[in-house]
């Protein structure tokens, strides 16, 4: 809404130096798919939802809300949550240590402002989305409902119950986006348990659908504008989302195997100095 | 003593159903989802009623429990109908991530519980599902055991802010409790007084022990009747004060007697006043088809079995 490209690019760097400094400190969590979902996640807190960080409400009336369904990827949308205001950025300190409200997972247990239901076992966030957007609906509430969701997630059964709900029913104040970065815990999607076509399958099941570079700031922004502009049409939007796993450190692209591992010393420093300072580390 | 004329025959989801209806009326904030069961779950009358606060979720019962997490967020007090199966393994994952971790203000009510499902048989006749219930932080799981009192529970728990699991069940079954026996959750109901045994018993096994009481009268043996039908939490005080004064218990439950009402009530036993017990329950078993009353015989969850329980725990005091 207000920043620039170079600006959005500042945040991101900032968030990767977070997400790697927090995995190291604790040597566990998801680096992978949250450095993949960076510039996605950058995008939607600072430009596309309207939201108070300030005074954090459960129900969200009046705000777009967010659900993160791939609830591993935490690392990623704590620090997003942090540096566009829900709580202060020395709490990334305390990601998985006892006592706080970072949990490995995101929950609403410890109230952590910005979370709204917890997340980690896969499938659920789509029909909590659903749910919220429903309930929006009957509020008069105008603004919108956001969820993302892993590629490898969408294997679960109960996305497919909730694609079929969302259409049947015009569930058309949603905008679901997958992270399709062809990669999941044992290897790439295709060996694993392969998904096809995924534009024709959602469609198929209803949807309008598009398809962004989620690691390119700019088609991010229009392709979400675009999104949005296509709510209120009868039909949910799905965006299927292209990501690099380990996006923005070398090492960590093209491979699965940082989706839940820690660099130790040597490796978080060629990542940090890969992404240099822009915001200040917390 | 105390009598309890019969009201009236009814079936439990009847009051769920009735109840849901009244709360269309009286609390807009309620709202229903359904997976493809609303004849079965008595919820055509809030369906017709309230169109806009209804939602058929098809035979999707995953999708249903999360969307109703959702739908709390925006305010709302959702009540999900189902089987009582489908209702709990089905969806175990949704209700604990989605419901209770997230501590959301969902109403879990399930329908055809028990072996009292009859013909359809063991796939249907869920025994686990208080257990399961039971074992999650925050979750308050109901089980009534007439028409006045289910009705009243459905009512109750739209107050209460918080995940609740309630249970009822398919057959017709004597009403009993009267109209206006406030339904308190966590409140043990005091149906007989008597000194020398404690009956604790929840669900269609409430009547089966009043009963066996009146039976056990007859021979001299002064039975006192508590209704629990909240099983979490537990009216742990009332428990208590019952077996220091009967120094012996039976329970009765249409449940698994692993996880059930008599595992909870042998806890509070154990770590406050030990004392004898007897359970009356399924014996690690699973159903089948017959129809109910058949099977509560088979599976020992009829009268006289909360009798011979009686008998045996006396003799072990």
């Amino acid at each position: 809404m207000h920043n620039s490209i170079k600006e959005l690019q500042d945040f991101s760097q900032q968030v990767r130096r977070d997400i790697v400094r927090m995995v190291h400190a604790v040597q566990s969590g998801h680096p992978g798919g949250s450095l993949g979902c960076t510039e996605f996640l950058t995008c939607l807190y600072q430009e596309v939802l309207n939201y108070n960080p300030t005074s954090f409400e459960m129900n969200g009336g009046g705000e777009d809300l967010f659900f993160l369904s791939n609830g591993h990827i935490s690392p990623v949308f704590y620090s997003v949550l942090a540096r566009s205001g829900y709580f202060d950025v020395s709490e990334l300190a305390s990601f998985r240590k006892l006592g706080t409200r970072l949990q490995g997972h995101p929950t609403t247990h410890e109230g952590l402002p910005g979370v709204r239901i917890a997340s980690g076992s896969l499938g659920q966030g789509m029909s909590v989305a659903i749910g919220a957007a429903l309930a929006k609906k009957m509020n008069g509430d105008k603004s919108l409902v956001y969820s993302l969701h892993g590629d490898g997630e969408i294997q679960e059964g109960q996305i497919w119950e909730a694609a079929i709900y969302a259409a049947g029913n015009k569930v058309d104040n949603l905008i679901s986006t997958i992270d399709y970065n062809h990669k999941q815990i044992d290897g790439d999607i295709d060996e694993v348990l392969p998904l096809g076509d995924l534009r024709a399958k959602w469609e198929a099941f209803g949807w309008f659908v598009l398809e962004m570079d989620g690691n390119n700031i700019a088609d991010v922004l229009a392709v979400m504008a675009q999104a949005k502009s296509e709510t209120g049409k009868g039909k949910p939007v799905m965006i299927i989302m292209k990501t690099e796993m380990g996006n923005g450190i070398d090492f960590m692209m093209n491979t699965h195997k940082w989706h839940g591992s820690p660099p130790n010393d040597e490796q978080l420093a060629s990542a940090l100095e890969q992404n240099p300072k822009t915001l200040g580390d917390y | 003593m105390k009598e309890y004329p019969v009201l009236g025959t009814k079936d439990t989801r009847s009051g769920f159903g009735d109840g849901l209806t009244e709360l269309g009326k009286t609390n807009e904030k309620v709202v229903a989802l359904c997976a493809d069961l609303t004849g079965s779950l008595k919820m055509g009358d809030f369906k017709a009623q309230n169109p806009d606060r209804f939602f058929q979720v098809g035979i999707a019962e995953a999708n249903m429990i999360s969307m109703a997490a959702g739908l709390t967020i925006g305010g709302y007090i959702p009540f999900t109908g189902t089987f009582a199966n489908f209702s709990t393994s089905r969806v175990y994952d949704q209700i604990r991530q989605s419901v209770a971790y997230s501590d959301k203000n969902v109403k879990i009510c399930a329908s055809h519980a028990g072996l009292t499902l009859g013909e359809d048989g063991a796939t249907h006749q869920v025994l686990e599902d208080i257990g399961m219930m039971k074992m999650l932080p925050g979750m308050t799981v109901i089980n009534p055991c007439d028409y006045n009192q289910t009705k009243a529970a459905t009512i109750a728990i739209a107050e209460h802010v918080g995940p609740v699991y309630l249970r009822f069940g398919r057959p017709k079954v004597p009403i009993f409790i009267s109209e206006d026996t406030p339904f308190v959750i966590g409140e043990a109901l005091h149906l007989q007084e008597g000194s020398d045994v404690t009956i604790f018993a929840t669900g269609h096994l409430v009547w089966k022990s009043l009963e066996a009481a009146k039976e056990l009268e007859a021979q001299g043996i002064s039975v006192e009747v508590i209704n629990i039908h909240t099983i979490k939490p537990l009216d742990k005080n009332a428990v208590i004060a019952s077996v220091q004064k009967t120094k012996c218990v039976v329970t009765a439950e249409e449940h698994q007697m692993a996880g059930g009402l008599g595992e909870s009530i042998a806890q509070i036993l154990a770590t406050n006043c030990p004392a004898p017990m007897e359970l009356v329950a399924v014996n690690d078993s699973f159903g089948e088809s017959a129809t109910p009353d058949q099977l509560m015989e088979k599976y020992g969850l009829g009268t006289k079995d909360v009798i011979a329980a009686v008998q045996k725990v006396l003799k072990r005091k």
